[in-house]
């Protein structure tokens, strides 16, 4: 599990690659924490188009990222899942709460 | 006669990091049925959440073993069954409300959830002491 980031006007864009599994989760939670801490953004997306798999560790993830940025007054989105990933979170219910970028653009704005 | 056409068997220590390698076997083995895509990403998904609740609950004292069996039955029906001699899930219907969790932070609760969404069958067999029996079926329809 890799991250890259891309910071500008206040968005983070926090690309995340490879398979986000149980075992990757901590990891992944934590360089997530760390960014934003670094970074302070007024609005986080994160870029899952570079996961190969993701399974409910992938939920917990991106709910434990959406409770910090509210926390500090920001926002979250996602963008551009894989398939597999898609359904996940679809199955989830996790598309409902937390904007899709790529889809609903006039709701969801990507950085 | 013998009710299955193929079959694997497969045990592992109940480790994190054996969760990839569970789901790529299970992968692996189901492709001799032709599934599209989707169904092995689906098929992969279930294996991963079945195998991480074995990791994550059946052993909190110790370093057990997780079975894992992946058979082809008639009709193209690929059925799973991972399987832990761990503490048990003391309510299995509790267990599978979404949401609910006894694992860390980084389990969201989803894992019954997902599995019985991806997959078409999904029978838990659990009882404190005795551990759990997941056993998964999916057919893989064939194209034409």
């Amino acid at each position: 599990m890799q991250t890259l980031t891309l910071y500008a006007d206040g968005c983070l864009t926090i690309l995340l690659k490879g398979e986000l599994d149980h075992c990757a989760a901590q990891d992944a939670m934590q360089s997530i924490e760390e960014l934003v801490e670094e970074y302070l953004p007024r609005r986080c997306v994160l870029d899952l188009s570079g996961l190969t798999f993701m399974d409910s560790s992938g939920i917990a993830v991106i709910l434990k990222a959406d409770r910090l940025l509210r926390q500090s007054g920001a926002s979250l989105a996602l963008e551009r899942p894989p398939q597999q990933v898609r359904k996940v979170l679809e199955v989830a219910g996790l598309t409902q709460v937390i904007p899709l970028c790529g889809e609903t653009e006039e709701e969801c704005e990507p950085c | 006669m013998l009710n299955y056409q193929n079959y694997i068997k497969l045990e592992f220590p109940a480790k994190s990091v054996n969760e990839g390698f569970a789901r790529a076997a299970v992968a692996a083995f189901a492709s001799q049925l032709d599934p599209t895509l989707g169904e092995i990403g689906d098929i992969k998904t279930a294996v991963s959440e079945a195998v991480t609740n074995a990791v994550v609950h059946a052993y909190p004292e110790k370093l057990g073993m997780v079975m894992l069996r992946v058979r082809i039955l008639p009709d193209e029906r690929l059925e799973i069954v991972v399987k832990d001699h761990g503490v048990g899930i003391p309510d299995v219907e509790k267990a599978k409300t979404p949401l609910y969790t006894t694992g860390g932070e980084e389990r969201s609760g989803m894992g019954f959830t997902i599995m019985e969404s991806f997959m078409d069958t999904v029978k838990v067999k659990s009882a404190p002491g005795k551990g759990t029996t997941v056993t998964m079926c999916r057919r893989i329809r064939k194209r034409v």
